[in-house]
Protein backbone atom coordinates (compact mmCIF):
# COMPACT_ATOMS: atom_id res chain seq x y z
CA UNK A 1 0.00 0.00 0.00
CA UNK A 2 1.39 3.38 -1.01
CA UNK A 3 0.81 5.92 1.79
CA UNK A 4 1.54 9.61 2.29
CA UNK A 5 5.06 8.90 3.58
CA UNK A 6 6.07 7.42 0.20
CA UNK A 7 5.03 10.56 -1.63
CA UNK A 8 6.80 12.77 0.90
CA UNK A 9 9.95 10.67 0.59
CA UNK A 10 9.96 11.07 -3.20
CA UNK A 11 9.55 14.82 -2.79
CA UNK A 12 12.34 15.01 -0.22
CA UNK A 13 14.68 12.97 -2.45
CA UNK A 14 13.96 15.22 -5.43
CA UNK A 15 14.55 18.30 -3.26
CA UNK A 16 17.91 17.01 -2.08
CA UNK A 17 18.93 16.08 -5.65
CA UNK A 18 18.07 19.63 -6.69
CA UNK A 19 20.16 21.17 -3.88
CA UNK A 20 23.11 18.90 -4.67
CA UNK A 21 22.73 19.73 -8.35
CA UNK A 22 23.30 23.39 -7.53
CA UNK A 23 26.28 22.89 -5.24
CA UNK A 24 28.11 19.97 -6.83
CA UNK A 25 27.61 20.87 -10.49
CA UNK A 26 30.81 22.36 -11.92
CA UNK A 27 29.91 22.29 -15.60
CA UNK A 28 26.99 24.12 -17.05
CA UNK A 29 24.63 26.86 -15.85
CA UNK A 30 21.71 25.23 -17.69
CA UNK A 31 22.03 22.36 -15.22
CA UNK A 32 21.65 24.89 -12.39
CA UNK A 33 18.36 26.04 -13.94
CA UNK A 34 17.21 22.42 -14.19
CA UNK A 35 18.08 21.86 -10.53
CA UNK A 36 16.02 24.89 -9.55
CA UNK A 37 13.05 23.48 -11.48
CA UNK A 38 13.54 20.16 -9.70
CA UNK A 39 13.35 21.89 -6.31
CA UNK A 40 10.14 23.69 -7.24
CA UNK A 41 8.57 20.49 -8.60
CA UNK A 42 9.44 18.57 -5.44
CA UNK A 43 7.59 21.27 -3.52
CA UNK A 44 4.61 20.77 -5.80
CA UNK A 45 4.53 17.03 -5.07
CA UNK A 46 4.57 17.90 -1.37
CA UNK A 47 1.73 20.38 -1.71
CA UNK A 48 -0.50 18.11 -3.78
CA UNK A 49 0.13 15.17 -1.45
CA UNK A 50 -0.77 17.16 1.62
CA UNK A 51 -3.76 18.64 -0.14
CA UNK A 52 -5.16 15.25 -1.04
CA UNK A 53 -4.36 13.82 2.39
CA UNK A 54 -5.96 16.72 4.26
CA UNK A 55 -8.93 17.01 1.89
CA UNK A 56 -8.17 20.72 1.61
CA UNK A 57 -7.97 22.51 -1.75
CA UNK A 58 -5.59 25.30 -0.69
CA UNK A 59 -2.54 23.16 -1.36
CA UNK A 60 -3.52 22.51 -4.97
CA UNK A 61 -4.22 26.21 -5.51
CA UNK A 62 -0.79 26.93 -4.04
CA UNK A 63 0.85 24.44 -6.42
CA UNK A 64 -0.78 26.18 -9.41
CA UNK A 65 0.70 29.49 -8.24
CA UNK A 66 4.09 27.80 -7.88
CA UNK A 67 3.90 26.40 -11.41
CA UNK A 68 3.12 29.84 -12.84
CA UNK A 69 5.92 31.55 -10.96
CA UNK A 70 8.36 28.77 -11.92
CA UNK A 71 7.66 29.47 -15.58
CA UNK A 72 8.30 33.20 -15.11
CA UNK A 73 11.44 32.44 -13.14
CA UNK A 74 12.83 30.15 -15.85
CA UNK A 75 12.15 32.84 -18.47
CA UNK A 76 14.02 35.49 -16.49
CA UNK A 77 16.87 33.10 -15.71
CA UNK A 78 17.35 32.24 -19.38
CA UNK A 79 17.20 35.93 -20.35
CA UNK A 80 19.94 36.82 -17.87
CA UNK A 81 21.93 33.80 -19.06
CA UNK A 82 21.73 34.99 -22.68
CA UNK A 83 22.99 38.46 -21.66
CA UNK A 84 25.83 36.84 -19.72
CA UNK A 85 26.74 34.62 -22.67
CA UNK A 86 26.95 37.62 -25.00
CA UNK A 87 29.46 39.31 -22.70
CA UNK A 88 31.49 36.28 -21.64
CA UNK A 89 31.17 33.90 -24.57
CA UNK A 90 30.69 30.93 -22.27
CA UNK A 91 28.12 29.47 -19.89
CA UNK A 92 30.44 27.23 -17.93
CA UNK A 93 30.07 27.57 -14.16
CA UNK A 94 33.81 28.10 -13.63
CA UNK A 95 33.68 31.12 -15.96
CA UNK A 96 31.32 33.01 -13.63
CA UNK A 97 34.33 34.33 -11.77
CA UNK A 98 35.01 37.98 -12.62
CA UNK A 99 34.21 38.91 -9.02
CA UNK A 100 35.48 36.76 -6.19
CA UNK A 101 32.92 36.39 -3.44
CA UNK B 1 -17.66 41.95 1.23
CA UNK B 2 -15.55 41.96 -1.91
CA UNK B 3 -15.94 45.73 -2.10
CA UNK B 4 -14.40 46.26 1.33
CA UNK B 5 -11.61 43.77 0.56
CA UNK B 6 -10.73 45.62 -2.61
CA UNK B 7 -10.80 48.94 -0.75
CA UNK B 8 -8.13 47.63 1.61
CA UNK B 9 -5.73 46.69 -1.18
CA UNK B 10 -6.53 49.80 -3.26
CA UNK B 11 -3.01 51.31 -2.96
CA UNK B 12 -1.48 48.09 -4.26
CA UNK B 13 -3.99 47.95 -7.13
CA UNK B 14 -3.16 51.55 -8.03
CA UNK B 15 0.56 50.77 -8.06
CA UNK B 16 0.07 47.62 -10.16
CA UNK B 17 -2.01 49.48 -12.74
CA UNK B 18 0.47 52.36 -12.75
CA UNK B 19 3.38 49.98 -13.44
CA UNK B 20 1.59 48.31 -16.35
CA UNK B 21 0.43 51.60 -17.86
CA UNK B 22 3.94 53.03 -17.51
CA UNK B 23 5.37 50.00 -19.30
CA UNK B 24 2.96 50.38 -22.23
CA UNK B 25 3.48 54.16 -22.39
CA UNK B 26 7.23 53.66 -22.32
CA UNK B 27 7.08 51.31 -25.29
CA UNK B 28 4.84 53.60 -27.37
CA UNK B 29 6.34 56.98 -26.45
CA UNK B 30 9.90 56.55 -27.63
CA UNK B 31 11.35 54.08 -25.14
CA UNK B 32 14.47 55.35 -23.37
CA UNK B 33 13.76 59.00 -24.22
CA UNK B 34 10.93 59.10 -21.68
CA UNK B 35 12.88 57.22 -19.00
CA UNK B 36 13.67 60.41 -17.05
CA UNK B 37 10.07 61.63 -16.93
CA UNK B 38 8.83 58.14 -16.13
CA UNK B 39 11.27 57.88 -13.22
CA UNK B 40 10.18 61.19 -11.71
CA UNK B 41 6.53 60.17 -12.17
CA UNK B 42 7.22 56.83 -10.46
CA UNK B 43 8.90 58.57 -7.53
CA UNK B 44 5.92 60.93 -7.27
CA UNK B 45 3.52 57.97 -7.26
CA UNK B 46 5.56 56.34 -4.47
CA UNK B 47 5.45 59.49 -2.34
CA UNK B 48 1.73 60.03 -2.91
CA UNK B 49 0.95 56.39 -2.08
CA UNK B 50 3.12 56.66 1.02
CA UNK B 51 1.20 59.73 2.20
CA UNK B 52 -2.11 58.05 1.41
CA UNK B 53 -1.19 54.87 3.29
CA UNK B 54 0.06 56.86 6.27
CA UNK B 55 -3.33 58.56 6.79
CA UNK B 56 -5.45 55.47 6.06
CA UNK B 57 -7.30 53.77 8.92
CA UNK B 58 -5.72 50.44 9.86
CA UNK B 59 -6.59 47.33 11.81
CA UNK B 60 -8.55 45.36 9.21
CA UNK B 61 -7.88 42.24 7.17
CA UNK B 62 -8.95 41.43 3.63
CA UNK B 63 -9.79 38.17 1.82
CA UNK B 64 -10.50 36.14 4.96
CA UNK B 65 -7.23 37.09 6.60
CA UNK B 66 -4.94 36.56 3.59
CA UNK B 67 -4.02 40.23 3.60
CA UNK B 68 -3.37 42.35 6.68
CA UNK B 69 -3.78 46.07 6.95
CA UNK B 70 -2.48 46.74 10.46
CA UNK B 71 -0.21 49.40 11.92
CA UNK B 72 2.85 47.19 11.31
CA UNK B 73 2.12 46.87 7.59
CA UNK B 74 1.45 50.61 7.45
CA UNK B 75 4.79 51.48 9.05
CA UNK B 76 6.77 49.14 6.79
CA UNK B 77 4.91 50.18 3.63
CA UNK B 78 5.48 53.88 4.22
CA UNK B 79 9.17 53.22 4.92
CA UNK B 80 9.54 51.14 1.75
CA UNK B 81 7.76 53.67 -0.48
CA UNK B 82 9.68 56.71 0.76
CA UNK B 83 13.09 55.05 0.63
CA UNK B 84 12.42 53.64 -2.84
CA UNK B 85 11.37 57.11 -4.08
CA UNK B 86 14.54 58.66 -2.65
CA UNK B 87 16.86 56.06 -4.19
CA UNK B 88 15.10 56.20 -7.56
CA UNK B 89 15.50 59.97 -7.82
CA UNK B 90 19.12 59.87 -6.62
CA UNK B 91 20.34 57.47 -9.27
CA UNK B 92 18.87 59.07 -12.39
CA UNK B 93 21.75 61.30 -13.37
CA UNK B 94 24.29 58.56 -12.68
CA UNK B 95 22.38 56.09 -14.87
CA UNK B 96 21.67 58.60 -17.65
CA UNK B 97 25.31 59.58 -18.08
CA UNK B 98 26.29 55.92 -18.52
CA UNK B 99 23.43 55.46 -21.00
CA UNK B 100 21.82 52.71 -18.91
CA UNK B 101 18.71 54.67 -17.96
CA UNK B 102 16.31 52.33 -19.77
CA UNK B 103 12.61 53.05 -19.36
CA UNK B 104 12.27 49.62 -17.77
CA UNK B 105 14.28 50.85 -14.77
CA UNK B 106 11.46 52.79 -13.02
CA UNK B 107 8.91 50.15 -14.07
CA UNK B 108 10.96 47.34 -12.54
CA UNK B 109 11.42 49.35 -9.36
CA UNK B 110 7.67 49.94 -9.22
CA UNK B 111 7.00 46.20 -9.59
CA UNK B 112 9.61 45.32 -6.97
CA UNK B 113 8.05 47.83 -4.58
CA UNK B 114 4.62 46.33 -5.25
CA UNK B 115 6.01 42.94 -4.25
CA UNK B 116 7.44 44.46 -1.08
CA UNK B 117 4.11 46.05 -0.14
CA UNK B 118 2.48 42.62 -0.48
CA UNK B 119 5.26 40.95 1.53
CA UNK B 120 4.92 43.08 4.63
CA UNK B 121 1.14 42.69 4.77
CA UNK B 122 0.92 38.99 3.94
CA UNK B 123 -1.42 36.94 6.12
CA UNK B 124 -1.13 33.68 4.24
CA UNK B 125 1.65 31.48 2.86
CA UNK B 126 0.44 32.01 -0.73
CA UNK B 127 0.38 35.79 -0.36
CA UNK B 128 3.83 35.63 1.21
CA UNK B 129 5.22 33.60 -1.68
CA UNK B 130 3.68 35.79 -4.38
CA UNK B 131 5.04 38.94 -2.72
CA UNK B 132 8.53 37.50 -2.36
CA UNK B 133 8.62 36.32 -5.97
CA UNK B 134 7.28 39.56 -7.44
CA UNK B 135 10.01 41.40 -5.58
CA UNK B 136 12.79 38.93 -6.38
CA UNK B 137 12.06 38.53 -10.09
CA UNK B 138 12.17 42.31 -10.55
CA UNK B 139 15.40 42.54 -8.55
CA UNK B 140 17.17 39.84 -10.62
CA UNK B 141 16.56 41.89 -13.75
CA UNK B 142 17.57 45.15 -12.02
CA UNK B 143 20.94 43.67 -11.01
CA UNK B 144 21.77 42.90 -14.64
CA UNK B 145 20.21 46.05 -16.12
CA UNK B 146 23.58 47.15 -17.53
CA UNK B 147 23.30 44.30 -19.97
CA UNK B 148 26.37 44.97 -22.12
CA UNK B 149 28.60 44.99 -19.06
CA UNK B 150 30.07 41.69 -17.89
CA UNK B 151 30.13 42.44 -14.16
CA UNK B 152 26.50 43.50 -14.11
CA UNK B 153 25.24 40.39 -15.92
CA UNK B 154 27.40 38.19 -13.71
CA UNK B 155 25.89 39.87 -10.65
CA UNK B 156 22.42 39.23 -12.04
CA UNK B 157 23.23 35.58 -12.75
CA UNK B 158 24.63 34.94 -9.28
CA UNK B 159 21.72 36.72 -7.65
CA UNK B 160 19.28 34.73 -9.76
CA UNK B 161 20.72 31.30 -8.97
CA UNK B 162 21.11 31.87 -5.23
CA UNK B 163 17.84 33.80 -4.97
CA UNK B 164 15.92 31.00 -6.68
CA UNK B 165 17.55 28.47 -4.38
CA UNK B 166 16.40 30.51 -1.39
CA UNK B 167 12.88 30.76 -2.82
CA UNK B 168 12.92 26.98 -3.20
CA UNK B 169 13.89 26.48 0.43
CA UNK B 170 11.26 28.98 1.56
CA UNK B 171 8.70 27.13 -0.49
CA UNK B 172 9.70 23.68 0.75
CA UNK B 173 9.35 25.01 4.29
CA UNK B 174 5.96 26.50 3.40
CA UNK B 175 4.76 23.16 2.03
CA UNK B 176 5.78 21.39 5.26
CA UNK B 177 4.10 24.06 7.37
CA UNK B 178 0.95 23.66 5.30
CA UNK B 179 1.02 19.89 5.60
CA UNK B 180 1.53 19.78 9.34
CA UNK B 181 -0.87 22.58 10.25
CA UNK B 182 -3.55 21.89 7.64
CA UNK B 183 -3.94 25.48 6.51
CA UNK B 184 -2.01 28.21 4.72
CA UNK B 185 -3.49 31.05 6.80
CA UNK B 186 -1.18 32.48 9.47
CA UNK B 187 -4.13 32.70 11.87
CA UNK B 188 -4.70 28.95 11.43
CA UNK B 189 -1.01 28.06 11.67
CA UNK B 190 -0.60 29.84 15.00
CA UNK B 191 -3.47 27.77 16.41
CA UNK B 192 -2.08 24.51 15.02
CA UNK B 193 1.40 25.25 16.35
CA UNK B 194 0.03 25.77 19.85
CA UNK B 195 1.97 27.16 22.79
CA UNK B 196 5.40 26.14 23.98
CA UNK B 197 6.87 23.74 21.42
CA UNK B 198 5.79 23.02 17.87
CA UNK B 199 5.43 19.47 16.49
CA UNK B 200 8.55 18.14 14.74
CA UNK B 201 7.17 18.40 11.20
CA UNK B 202 6.23 22.02 11.73
CA UNK B 203 9.67 22.68 13.21
CA UNK B 204 11.29 21.48 9.97
CA UNK B 205 9.06 23.87 8.06
CA UNK B 206 9.96 26.78 10.33
CA UNK B 207 13.70 26.15 9.91
CA UNK B 208 13.46 25.92 6.11
CA UNK B 209 11.41 29.13 5.95
CA UNK B 210 13.89 30.96 8.20
CA UNK B 211 16.76 29.80 5.97
CA UNK B 212 14.94 31.07 2.87
CA UNK B 213 14.25 34.46 4.42
CA UNK B 214 17.80 34.75 5.78
CA UNK B 215 18.95 34.61 2.15
CA UNK B 216 16.71 37.56 1.33
CA UNK B 217 18.07 39.73 4.14
CA UNK B 218 21.64 38.54 3.38
CA UNK B 219 22.27 37.15 6.86
CA UNK B 220 25.24 34.85 7.50
CA UNK B 221 25.55 31.90 6.57
CA UNK B 222 23.39 32.80 3.55
CA UNK B 223 25.26 35.97 2.58
CA UNK B 224 27.59 34.69 -0.18
CA UNK B 225 25.80 36.55 -2.96
CA UNK B 226 25.79 39.96 -1.31
CA UNK B 227 29.32 41.34 -1.95
CA UNK B 228 29.36 40.23 -5.60
CA UNK B 229 25.88 41.51 -6.37
CA UNK B 230 26.60 44.84 -4.66
CA UNK B 231 29.86 45.22 -6.54
CA UNK B 232 28.60 44.18 -9.97
CA UNK B 233 25.29 46.05 -10.11
CA UNK B 234 25.23 49.70 -11.19
CA UNK B 235 25.58 51.91 -8.09
CA UNK B 236 21.96 53.22 -8.11
CA UNK B 237 20.73 49.62 -8.17
CA UNK B 238 23.10 48.75 -5.33
CA UNK B 239 21.67 51.66 -3.36
CA UNK B 240 18.20 50.27 -3.98
CA UNK B 241 19.23 46.74 -2.87
CA UNK B 242 20.65 48.13 0.35
CA UNK B 243 17.47 49.96 1.39
CA UNK B 244 13.88 49.02 0.49
CA UNK B 245 14.27 45.22 -0.05
CA UNK B 246 16.03 44.88 3.30
CA UNK B 247 13.18 46.74 5.00
CA UNK B 248 10.63 44.52 3.28
CA UNK B 249 12.41 41.24 3.98
CA UNK B 250 12.88 42.07 7.66
CA UNK B 251 9.23 43.11 7.81
CA UNK B 252 8.22 39.79 6.30
CA UNK B 253 10.53 37.95 8.71
CA UNK B 254 8.82 39.62 11.68
CA UNK B 255 5.40 39.05 10.15
CA UNK B 256 6.00 35.33 9.72
CA UNK B 257 7.67 34.74 13.08
CA UNK B 258 5.04 36.57 15.12
CA UNK B 259 1.83 36.10 13.14
CA UNK B 260 2.36 32.42 12.29
CA UNK B 261 4.81 31.16 14.93
CA UNK B 262 4.23 33.64 17.75
CA UNK B 263 3.24 30.83 20.14
CA UNK B 264 6.47 28.87 19.77
CA UNK B 265 9.03 31.65 20.32
CA UNK B 266 11.43 29.26 22.06
CA UNK B 267 11.66 27.10 18.93
CA UNK B 268 12.89 29.80 16.54
CA UNK B 269 14.61 32.16 18.96
CA UNK B 270 17.80 30.09 19.09
CA UNK B 271 17.99 29.94 15.28
CA UNK B 272 17.50 33.67 14.69
CA UNK B 273 19.82 34.59 17.58
CA UNK B 274 22.55 32.41 16.05
CA UNK B 275 22.03 33.93 12.59
CA UNK B 276 22.14 37.42 14.13
CA UNK B 277 25.36 36.61 15.99
CA UNK B 278 27.10 35.20 12.89
CA UNK B 279 25.95 38.15 10.74
CA UNK B 280 27.31 40.71 13.18
CA UNK B 281 30.67 38.96 13.51
CA UNK B 282 31.23 38.08 9.85
CA UNK B 283 29.89 41.46 8.65
CA UNK B 284 32.36 43.27 10.91
CA UNK B 285 35.42 41.08 10.46
CA UNK B 286 35.22 40.34 6.74
CA UNK B 287 34.85 44.04 5.86
CA UNK B 288 38.28 44.89 7.25
CA UNK B 289 40.17 43.72 4.18
CA UNK B 290 37.89 45.38 1.63
CA UNK B 291 39.10 48.31 -0.45
CA UNK B 292 36.09 48.58 -2.76
CA UNK B 293 33.54 50.84 -1.09
CA UNK B 294 30.58 48.95 -2.57
CA UNK B 295 31.84 45.65 -1.13
CA UNK B 296 32.47 47.48 2.13
CA UNK B 297 28.85 48.66 2.16
CA UNK B 298 27.68 45.09 1.49
CA UNK B 299 29.48 43.76 4.56
CA UNK B 300 28.21 46.76 6.48
CA UNK B 301 24.65 45.86 5.51
CA UNK B 302 25.23 42.21 6.54
CA UNK B 303 26.32 43.42 9.98
CA UNK B 304 23.41 45.87 10.24
CA UNK B 305 20.94 43.08 9.39
CA UNK B 306 22.49 41.10 12.24
CA UNK B 307 21.72 43.92 14.69
CA UNK B 308 18.15 44.27 13.41
CA UNK B 309 17.69 40.50 13.68
CA UNK B 310 18.94 40.67 17.25
CA UNK B 311 16.02 42.95 18.09
CA UNK B 312 13.66 40.53 16.39
CA UNK B 313 15.10 37.53 18.27
CA UNK B 314 14.14 39.08 21.61
CA UNK B 315 10.62 37.76 21.10
CA UNK B 316 8.89 40.77 22.65
CA UNK B 317 6.88 43.73 21.36
CA UNK B 318 9.76 45.98 22.35
CA UNK B 319 12.05 43.82 20.24
CA UNK B 320 9.91 44.39 17.14
CA UNK B 321 9.74 48.11 17.93
CA UNK B 322 13.54 48.29 18.21
CA UNK B 323 13.88 46.39 14.91
CA UNK B 324 11.57 48.83 13.11
CA UNK B 325 13.47 51.83 14.49
CA UNK B 326 16.79 50.23 13.56
CA UNK B 327 15.61 49.62 10.00
CA UNK B 328 14.35 53.19 9.56
CA UNK B 329 17.65 54.61 10.77
CA UNK B 330 19.67 52.11 8.72
CA UNK B 331 17.80 53.07 5.55
CA UNK B 332 18.36 56.79 6.21
CA UNK B 333 22.09 56.27 6.77
CA UNK B 334 22.42 54.18 3.62
CA UNK B 335 20.60 56.71 1.45
CA UNK B 336 23.11 59.34 2.56
CA UNK B 337 26.12 57.07 2.13
CA UNK B 338 25.07 55.98 -1.36
CA UNK B 339 24.38 59.59 -2.36
CA UNK B 340 28.06 60.12 -1.59
CA UNK B 341 29.25 56.94 -3.36
CA UNK B 342 27.35 57.89 -6.52
CA UNK B 343 29.17 61.20 -6.61
CA UNK B 344 32.63 59.55 -6.40
CA UNK B 345 34.04 60.07 -9.89
CA UNK B 346 37.32 60.80 -11.56
CA UNK B 347 37.24 62.20 -15.11
CA UNK B 348 33.58 61.22 -15.30
CA UNK B 349 34.28 57.55 -14.48
CA UNK B 350 32.93 56.04 -11.26
CA UNK B 351 35.58 55.23 -8.66
CA UNK B 352 34.99 52.69 -5.91
CA UNK B 353 38.42 52.36 -4.30
CA UNK B 354 38.39 53.88 -0.80
CA UNK B 355 42.00 55.04 -1.22
CA UNK B 356 40.78 57.54 -3.80
CA UNK B 357 39.33 59.45 -0.83
CA UNK B 358 42.83 60.43 0.34
CA UNK B 359 42.95 64.08 1.45
CA UNK B 360 39.35 64.47 0.35
CA UNK B 361 38.63 66.68 3.36
CA UNK B 362 40.89 69.49 2.18
CA UNK B 363 39.39 69.39 -1.33
CA UNK B 364 35.73 69.54 -0.28
CA UNK B 365 35.39 69.89 3.49
CA UNK B 366 31.59 70.08 3.53
CA UNK B 367 31.00 66.74 1.82
CA UNK B 368 33.74 65.09 3.85
CA UNK B 369 32.07 66.28 7.04
CA UNK B 370 28.70 64.91 5.89
CA UNK B 371 30.24 61.50 5.16
CA UNK B 372 32.02 61.61 8.51
CA UNK B 373 28.71 62.13 10.31
CA UNK B 374 27.13 59.22 8.40
CA UNK B 375 30.03 56.85 9.01
CA UNK B 376 30.21 57.71 12.72
CA UNK B 377 26.50 57.08 12.91
CA UNK B 378 26.86 53.69 11.17
CA UNK B 379 29.65 52.73 13.55
CA UNK B 380 27.36 53.62 16.46
CA UNK B 381 29.36 56.50 17.91
CA UNK B 382 27.36 58.68 20.32
CA UNK B 383 25.70 61.17 20.08
CA UNK B 384 24.62 60.28 16.54
CA UNK B 385 21.35 58.58 15.75
CA UNK B 386 22.97 55.23 14.87
CA UNK B 387 24.08 54.95 18.48
CA UNK B 388 20.48 55.13 19.68
CA UNK B 389 19.44 52.54 17.10
CA UNK B 390 21.99 50.15 18.59
CA UNK B 391 20.93 51.03 22.16
CA UNK B 392 17.35 50.00 21.35
CA UNK B 393 18.24 46.57 19.93
CA UNK B 394 20.73 45.93 22.74
CA UNK B 395 18.11 46.73 25.35
CA UNK B 396 15.59 44.50 23.58
CA UNK B 397 18.07 41.59 23.52
CA UNK B 398 18.97 42.15 27.18
CA UNK B 399 15.35 42.27 28.30
CA UNK B 400 14.54 39.25 26.15
CA UNK B 401 17.12 37.20 28.04
CA UNK B 402 19.75 37.12 25.29
CA UNK B 403 22.54 38.66 27.35
CA UNK B 404 25.32 36.75 25.55
CA UNK B 405 24.06 38.06 22.22
CA UNK B 406 24.04 41.65 23.50
CA UNK B 407 27.64 41.31 24.69
CA UNK B 408 28.72 39.84 21.35
CA UNK B 409 26.94 42.68 19.54
CA UNK B 410 28.91 45.28 21.47
CA UNK B 411 32.19 43.49 20.69
CA UNK B 412 31.26 43.18 17.00
CA UNK B 413 30.41 46.87 16.78
CA UNK B 414 33.82 47.75 18.21
CA UNK B 415 35.49 45.66 15.49
CA UNK B 416 33.13 47.13 12.89
CA UNK B 417 34.03 50.68 13.88
CA UNK B 418 37.52 50.05 12.48
CA UNK B 419 36.55 49.99 8.84
CA UNK B 420 34.21 52.96 9.07
CA UNK B 421 36.90 54.98 10.81
CA UNK B 422 39.49 53.90 8.23
CA UNK B 423 37.51 55.73 5.52
CA UNK B 424 37.44 58.80 7.76
CA UNK B 425 41.19 58.42 8.30
CA UNK B 426 41.82 58.42 4.55
CA UNK B 427 39.69 61.54 4.10
CA UNK B 428 41.33 63.58 6.85
CA UNK B 429 44.85 62.20 7.36
CA UNK B 430 45.58 60.21 4.18
CA UNK B 431 48.56 60.94 1.96
CA UNK B 432 47.85 62.44 -1.40
CA UNK B 433 49.15 60.13 -4.12
CA UNK B 434 46.68 60.16 -6.98
CA UNK B 435 44.65 62.75 -8.79
CA UNK B 436 41.79 64.09 -6.66
CA UNK B 437 38.18 63.12 -7.33
CA UNK B 438 35.99 65.32 -9.51
CA UNK B 439 33.99 68.09 -7.92
CA UNK B 440 30.43 66.76 -8.02
CA UNK B 441 27.83 69.26 -9.18
CA UNK B 442 24.73 67.13 -8.91
CA UNK B 443 22.30 69.07 -6.65
CA UNK B 444 20.06 66.03 -6.02
CA UNK B 445 22.90 63.94 -4.58
CA UNK B 446 24.18 66.88 -2.56
CA UNK B 447 20.67 67.48 -1.20
CA UNK B 448 20.19 63.87 -0.08
CA UNK B 449 23.68 63.75 1.43
CA UNK B 450 23.12 66.97 3.38
CA UNK B 451 19.65 66.06 4.60
CA UNK B 452 20.57 62.57 5.79
CA UNK B 453 23.73 63.85 7.47
CA UNK B 454 21.64 66.50 9.20
CA UNK B 455 19.18 63.84 10.35
CA UNK B 456 22.08 62.00 12.03
CA UNK B 457 22.43 65.02 14.33
CA UNK B 458 18.93 66.49 14.58
CA UNK B 459 17.19 63.11 14.82
CA UNK B 460 18.57 62.41 18.27
CA UNK B 461 16.22 65.02 19.76
CA UNK B 462 13.12 62.85 19.51
CA UNK B 463 13.66 60.56 16.47
CA UNK B 464 10.99 62.67 14.72
CA UNK B 465 8.34 60.98 16.84
CA UNK B 466 9.03 57.62 15.19
CA UNK B 467 9.34 55.89 18.55
CA UNK B 468 5.62 56.09 19.30
CA UNK B 469 4.64 55.07 15.77
CA UNK B 470 6.98 52.07 15.88
CA UNK B 471 5.57 51.12 19.28
CA UNK B 472 2.03 51.12 17.90
CA UNK B 473 3.19 49.09 14.90
CA UNK B 474 4.91 46.51 17.09
CA UNK B 475 1.88 46.29 19.37
CA UNK B 476 -0.33 45.45 16.39
CA UNK B 477 1.97 42.54 15.47
CA UNK B 478 2.78 41.04 18.87
CA UNK B 479 -0.33 40.33 20.89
Amino acid sequence: MIGIEHYLTVAAVLFVIGIFGIFLNRKNIIILLMSIELILLSVNINLVTFSSYLGDLAGQVFSLFVLTVAAAEAAIGLAILVCFFRNRGSIAVEDVNVMKG
Amino acid sequence: MLQSDLNIILPEIVLAIYAMVALVLGVYLGKDKVAGILSWATAAVFVLLGLWISIRPTGTTAFHGMYNNDAFAQYAQVGILFSAAAVLVMGLEHMARRKVLHFEFPVLIALAVLGMLVMVSAGDLITLYMGVELQSLALYVLASIRRDFLKSTEAGLKYFVLGSLSSGMLLYGASLVYGFSGTTLFSGIIEAAGQGHAPVGLLFGIVFMIAGLAFKISAVPFHMWTPDVYEGSPTPVTAFFATAPKFAAMGLFARLLYDAFGGVVGDWQQVTAMIAFLSMVVGSVAAIGQTNIKRLMSYSSIAHMGYALMGLSAGTAFGVQSMLLYLSIYVTMNIGAFAFIMSMERDGQPVTDIRSLNVYASASPGRALALLLLLFSMAGVPPFIGFFAKIYVLRAAYEGGLVWLAIMAVLASVVGAFYYLRVVYFMYFGKSSEEPLDESKNPVLLGFLTVSAAIMLIGVVNLFGLEGVAQAAAASLVQ
